[in-house]
């Protein structure tokens, strides 16, 4: 259980050292040995020129019977009566990998007087819902939702479970991947089918989105993934389309839950909605003082938009962490994203690549944000703003 | 009151270049780190501690040179550190890592608090807390912006995308925290001195009794198949005018015609 190299083949290229994610590779007298800080993720397999780096297969000790289990299910998250956009974009890509396995998806609607939403999730892609209601779901709570999830995966046996990959989604999903010992991918950002192994290729960005991982779970089920909102399109529903409600006793009883939630602060305005958002307009450290911060509120003001930060911007105490877009933030993709005085550190670019269009305004012209910039102006953001946004206002003005 | 926090040792990612040329990563003086998130960790339990008394003691599940980032935390105040150490763990993923924590965690005693940080910035799966409390059977609440205990009772405000949920539970409990929560104090002279003495205990997976198909390779049920590094998005246009308005200009017209707006 080990990646290994062959030192009859190595030829001491040193190919493998810089492949390595992990530093995990040295060269001794003319020979590569892995090291111990070696996580076995094979990324030096593939660019060995001699084939001298091979994996030892370990011995596999799970008896499962893996044909029992069928169909992609998607955790359908709402609040508030609303289904969560994420539920409907998983679906969409639920159905492209059902249809590839010729299998069924199935969303998993945990809630209280939830049942008028399933219209709109057979709209999207659903051909089956199982819906699982009582007070003790009318907000998101770990106990009981891992309760009811997990009755449902071993009752009905699903292939393959997404899961949005919001703070809700990835405090379940781990939750409901331990309790029932199988592998949960997280914050994928692409999903295929394998067509060798049929097994789903979770697909991730790991070390900062310095680089991606294709991740596999051929031996547990289901195969489990928490995905990133706003990665995949919305479907466009289809209205014609129906299925079936298989309705399921709640198993929680209210008292049995440790934690309880005492109040909900709602501090955003929809100026903070960044994972809905189709207009975000961005601030970062170029923006120079957070008064400056009102030309990017005015600009998103006319364009209907949503308020981000960079990490910096967030630091520096001019805007509240819940605008803050990157890694350790949020991560939107919305239709257009303008990067305002954002140098575009590796780590806020992996918050907002996923957006269709990008828009940058900088001073400095090798900011790396130009290199991932669709459009980029060259010019002082405190001079280029008002003038766009009277530009947009125009624009608005001309389209009524 | 026996709070125990998790840390990982972490190449930091935000020193993480890509070669341009082969595009493959540039390790070379990358430093390790303690997860920032974790050390946010440390600092809370630091302070509850200084409010209600009892024992703070830190533990990573590691290589070996992971006793330096366990070293740290010792210097910042917390009064114990454990390394869970064997090459049996290699190549754990998140599940036979939460098992593996959770095995030590129950040899360490009866615990009131398990603080971990929200994620690692090297995996970000933000799983292992979870997993561990899942594991131990405790609660959980993630993304904690604020801790409070009242006796036997904790209250969190935990982070949502659109503000912030007001919890209270029982202990013992597993949290995570962001980033908000706290500011992580600086090691005094006097506490790197005696985290540089410190011998810190290290537990092999048959000292924490761990079932040997839940560790490292055998206990994970993802395996990574490839790494590659990911697309770049191609360059776009740059616009300089010779002043603002004109470049505005140009940029709505490019906009127009490419039917954005």
């Amino acid at each position: 259980m080990a990646v290994i190299v062959n030192q009859n083949k190595c030829v001491g290229c040193g190919a493998c050292v810089p492949a390595c994610p992990f530093d995990a590779i040295v060269m001794q007298e003319g020979k590569a040995y892995i090291t111990e800080k070696c996580t076995m993720c094979g990324a030096c397999i593939s660019v060995c020129p001699v084939e001298a780096i091979y994996r030892e297969e370990i011995e596999r000790t799970v008896s499962m019977d893996k044909t029992e289990y069928k169909g992609v299910w998607v955790f359908i998250e709402q609040s508030e009566g609303q289904v969560k956009g994420v539920a409907h974009e998983l679906l969409g890509e639920a159905r492209k990998l059902a249809d590839e396995l010729g299998e069924d998806v199935a969303g998993v609607l945990i809630g209280d007087q939830v049942e008028g939403m399933t219209g709109e999730l057979f709209a999207s892609g659903a051909d089956k819902v199982y819906l699982v209601e009582g007070p003790e779901y009318s907000h998101y709570n770990t106990e009981a939702y891992t309760v009811a999830f997990v009755d449902l995966i071993k009752t009905y046996k699903p292939a393959a479970v997404l899961v949005g990959a919001t703070n809700d989604g990835r405090d379940l999903g781990p939750r409901v991947a331990a309790r029932t010992r199988t592998g949960l991918c997280a914050d994928c950002t692409g999903l295929s089918i394998d067509p060798e192994t049929r097994l789903v290729i979770w697909t991730r960005p790991a070390f900062g989105g310095n680089i991606m991982a294709d991740i596999l779970c051929p031996d547990h089920r289901p195969q489990m993934g928490t995905v990133r909102p706003k990665v995949f399109k919305r479907p466009v529903a289809d209205p014609s389309r129906t299925g079936e409600v298989i309705k399921v006793a709640s198993k929680v009883k209210a008292e049995d839950l440790k934690v309880k939630l005492l109040e909900i602060i709602s501090v955003c305005t929809s100026n903070c909605k960044l994972e809905e958002a189709d207009i975000i307009v961005s601030g970062g450290r170029g923006m120079n003082k957070p008064e400056n911060f009102a030309a990017i509120e005015e600009l998103a003001n006319v364009l209907g938009g949503a308020v981000g930060a960079s990490r910096a911007a967030v630091d520096a105490g001019w805007k509240p962490a819940l605008h803050q877009v990157g890694q350790t933030g949020k991560t939107v993709g919305p239709k257009i994203y303008f990067a305002c005085g954002i140098s575009g550190a590796i780590q806020h670019l992996a918050g907002m690549s996923s957006s269709d269009t990008i828009i940058a305004i900088n001073k400095d012209i090798d900011a790396p944000i130009f290199k991932v910039a669709d459009y980029g102006i060259v010019g002082d953001v405190m001079e280029v703003l008002p003038l766009l946004t009277a530009e947009f206002a125009k624009y608005k003005a001309s389209c009524k | 009151m026996e709070i125990v926090v998790c840390v990982k040792q972490v190449p930091d990612t935000t020193e993480v270049k890509i070669d341009p040329v082969k595009n493959t990563l540039i390790r070379e003086g990358v430093p390790s780190i303690v997860n920032p998130f974790d050390k946010i960790a440390v600092e809370v339990a630091l302070q509850l501690k200084e409010k209600h008394g009892g024992r703070v003691r830190v533990i990573s599940m590691g290589p070996p040179q992971a006793a330096d980032a366990l070293k740290e935390c010792l210097a910042m105040g917390a009064d114990e550190a454990v390394l869970v150490s064997d090459r049996a763990f290699g190549g754990a993923d998140t599940l036979a890592t939460a098992y593996a924590l959770s095995t030590s965690i129950e040899k360490m005693g009866p615990v009131d608090l398990i603080i971990c940080g929200k994620q690692a910035i090297d995996g970000d799966t933000a799983q292992v807390g979870p997993g561990i409390a899942e594991n131990l059977g405790f609660p959980q609440i993630t993304y904690a912006a604020k801790i409070e205990v009242n006796g036997n009772v904790i209250k969190v405000d935990r982070e949502h995308e659109d503000g912030y949920e007001i919890m209270e539970a029982p202990l013992p409990i597993v949290v995570t925290v962001v980033k908000s929560i706290a500011e992580p104090r600086f090691p005094t002279v006097k506490g790197t001195m005696k985290a540089n003495r410190a011998q810190i205990p290290v537990w092999t997976a048959a000292e924490i009794g761990a079932d040997e198909k839940r560790i490292g390779m055998p206990g994970s049920p993802t395996q990574v198949r490839r790494i590659f590094t990911p697309k770049q998005r191609s360059q776009g246009e740059l616009i300089q005018e010779e002043t603002a308005q004109k470049s505005v200009a140009a940029l709505m017209q490019k906009l127009s015609d490419a039917k954005i707006i």
